[in-house]
């Protein structure tokens, strides 16, 4: 599950701290520095290296686009969704997709009208299940910008527009299929985008935060202070993590609000995130302590506040960032472990471990297979780009290196 | 090498202690306990017999006492007699519990192992001779899908493509006639084949990665001196990649074992609840929701023990292995 430690994480030559070349007259004692030859490359400043090199990695930049995609979904996800997630219909329950149709027959002919068709079904006496047939009679015409459910956007502005959706607000209209409430999978699984995604983000803070302090101050003084941290390290690492964190979700308070629960799950992920963290910082801490331009700051009497966040932090900050997008899906992924296995995030939450979690046996697979393969297929393709950015990230930390 | 092995034995004692510590400790966390529900329960129908229960299992436990007067007693009593204490839920001693699960776990924590190496080094090496050709692509892209699918979701499509085109009795490890009978041939044939779908969920999980590392180090390998010197005297390409830059390339196998161990336990647990496999996932499970802490806590630790043991074995056969390592100095980073 967790992959971001097994991928060593690329140990370059360290190279001068990077301020853009304007802002740094301070720091030019060392390294190539710009040479002013007419080219572009020679003065561009480090991050647009790094964007430069960045985009070569096609795979990275359809990750990243992707992933900007995602996130305007999360920030607007109820534009996005045409229902609420908990809006259910009884005649619909186990629905399939609806197929979307784009023009009517008419008496008159064939006019453009895109619309779905209604459902009736009929229930097995003995298993009780049902078979959908498509009513071609029920036409519910759907379109862009309509009115639906109302709602906050960011909780001030009240509005009831919805990307897409029927006209009418009441028909129904399952593109995606129906769970076994009559609930829309594609709303649902709008909503469960939005728990899951900041959920990795979240934890992947908090787990920062520890790891810089921790890692820092590890490969900043060294000795004891270091080998310290390094055994704490090692002995987070040494416990299988699934089982840590089945343990330490059993162990929320029932009483927790889903509020409370969530934030108690970004820690409990943060609680092993931060060691992968704390190694990459400790690292570049380690390799940059011996470079000439760190001692020459020493030698120039700099404060060790200004070493750290003045000289040495930029040189760090692209393998951070890099890090952390690679520590992102393993804390997604984690969280939609827990909430299948009915440990994480409960109804009425939606995230797609939750979703997830209604796939549980085969009957349900065979029988309704968009269930799991809605989520699914959610969590795969983000967890996907995430991976692929990390790495084409991790490529460009270091754009002087070849 | 004798040396270092004392040492490492040495420094795993106050890791073993942290672990059975931090077990203990999160066992205890949840408000409330196993024995005040089951009080709730049985109070209703023979509260005598009940409370002598409960007075009996508060004494034998100490659980009325603060907890490092607890966590004593626990660690003491496994240290000296090998007691893990009692099941409330089962009533039954914890290590009858829990040993036959461990052993499976382990098993398939040790089968899949085997296999992501055997499936890594195939492909790894395919990949890096062959680097940017169709088959490289692929893989590589097979290798992010493997590292981007929940364990427990290719779990689910593999039992639903066994049920539906093999027709194979899916979930557990054994067919029902042979659930509880003795070991025999026969028996362990069963066994593995029932063991092929959690086998394989679970290396995806390893494989992806270890291609990877493989991959990206054999390359590093491909273009030294030494490898051009060997071609350069006529020597059959496969011969020589198989002898001398394959053999370089193995040693991340073996250090990374220490990463992948908790990583495959922890898939197992995942794919054994989902599967329904008689190890441990299913039990730690229904003892974390029931607040059984002796069974919870006992399978916690051990599973960390066992963990810690690997990753010693590990680092054993890397300093065997690669005479470069300086074990002398190993312990130090």
């Amino acid at each position: 599950m967790t992959h971001v430690e097994s991928t060593p994480v690329a140990e370059p030559e360290p190279e001068r701290p990077d301020q853009p070349a304007e802002t740094a007259p301070e720091a030019a004692g060392s390294g190539s520095g710009r040479k002013r030859n007419g080219s572009t490359v020679y003065t561009a400043s480090q991050w647009r290296l790094m964007w430069w090199r960045f985009r070569k990695h096609k795979l990275a930049m359809a990750g990243a686009i992707f992933l900007m995609l995602v996130y305007l979904v999360v920030i607007f996800a109820e534009f996005f969704a045409p229902f609420h997630p908990s809006d259910h219909n009884g005649a619909y329950q186990h629905a399939p997709p609806q197929r979307v149709h784009l023009f009517e027959e008419t008496d008159d002919g064939t006019r453009f009208n895109p619309h779905v068709k209604g459902y009736h079904y009929e229930e097995d006496e003995e298993t009780w299940r049902r078979t959908y047939v498509t009513d071609e009679d029920q036409i519910y015409p759907i379109g862009f910008f309509v009115s639906g459910p109302e709602y906050k956007l960011f909780g001030l502005i009240t509005t009831d527009i919805h990307l897409f959706g029927p006209k009418d607000p009441e028909a129904p209209m399952y593109v995606l299929g129906a769970d076994r409430m009559g609930r829309d999978i594609l709303s649902r699984v709008i909503y469960g985008t939005r728990i899951s995604m900041s959920i990795g983000l979240v934890g992947v803070v908090l787990a920062l935060v520890l790891g810089v302090v921790l890692g820092g101050i590890s490969g900043y003084f060294g000795g004891w202070i270091d080998s310290a941290v390094q055994r704490v390290i090692e002995f987070v690492r040494s416990i299988p993590e699934i089982p840590l964190w089945m343990a330490l979700t059993a162990a929320l308070p029932r009483s927790w609000s889903q509020v409370q629960i969530y934030f108690g799950i970004t820690v409990i992920l943060s609680i092993i995130g931060w060691t992968t963290l704390a190694r990459v910082v400790r690292g570049r801490f380690f390799s940059l302590r011996e470079e000439d331009f760190v001692t020459a700051a020493v030698l120039d009497g700099v404060s060790k506040r200004r070493i750290i966040f003045r000289h040495m932090m930029p040189s760090f900050t692209s393998h951070i960032i890099a890090a952390v997008t690679l520590a992102i899906p393993a804390m997604i992924l984690a969280e939609t472990a827990l909430s299948f296995l009915g440990l994480g995030l409960q109804e009425p939450t939606v995230s797609w471990g939750v979703l997830l979690r209604e796939a549980q046996n085969i009957p349900s697979i065979a029988h309704t297979p968009w269930v799991l393969i809605v989520p699914g297929f959610a969590v795969i393709s983000t967890v996907l780009a995430l991976n692929f950015m990390g790495d084409g990230l991790r490529d460009a930390a270091d754009p002087y290196n070849r | 090498m004798l040396k270092y092995i004392a040492r490492r034995l040495l420094m795993m004692i106050p890791t073993l202690f942290l672990i059975s510590l931090a077990s203990f400790f999160i066992i205890q966390l949840p408000p409330g306990d196993f024995l005040s529900t089951y009080a709730a329960g049985m109070s209703a129908q023979d509260a005598d017999v009940a409370r002598e229960t409960l007075e009996g299992l508060e004494q034998r436990y100490g659980l009325d006492q603060p907890f490092h007067v607890q966590y004593w007693r626990w660690v003491s009593n496994i240290v000296c007699c090998g007691d893990f204490g009692q099941s409330f839920e089962w009533n039954r001693p914890v290590s009858s519990l829990i040993w036959d699960r461990l052993t499976l776990t382990m098993l398939l924590a040790i089968v899949s192992t085997l296999f992501t190496w055997f499936v890594a080094f195939l492909i790894g090496t395919y990949t890096a001779v062959r680097q940017y050709s169709v088959g490289d692509y692929f893989w590589t892209f097979v290798g992010f899908i493997g590292l981007a699918t929940p364990n427990f979701l290719l779990a689910l499509v593999l039992m639903w493509v066994s049920f539906r085109y093999f027709g194979q009795s899916v979930g557990g490890l054994f067919s029902p006639e042979y659930e509880s009978a003795p070991w025999s041939v026969s028996r362990v044939l069963d066994l593995f084949q029932h063991m092929w779908i959690p086998v394989v969920v679970i290396a995806t999980a390893g494989a992806a990665s270890t291609i990877r590392v493989m991959r990206a180090n054999l390359l590093d390998e491909l273009h030294r001196p030494y490898t051009t010197t060997a071609r350069a005297k006529g020597m059959k390409e496969w011969r020589l990649i198989a002898k001398y830059p394959v053999r370089l390339a193995l040693n991340p196998f073996i250090s990374t074992v220490g990463w992948t161990l908790p990583t495959l336990v922890s898939g197992e647990i995942i794919v054994s609840v989902v599967l329904n496999l008689p190890t441990t996932g299913p039990l730690l499970l229904r003892s974390l929701e029931s607040q059984d802490m002796y069974l919870a806590g006992s399978f916690i630790l051990m599973l960390g023990v066992l963990t810690l043991i690997g990753t010693l074995l590990s680092d054993i056969l890397l300093a065997w292995l690669d005479p470069r390592i300086q074990y002398e100095k190993a312990g130090s980073r």
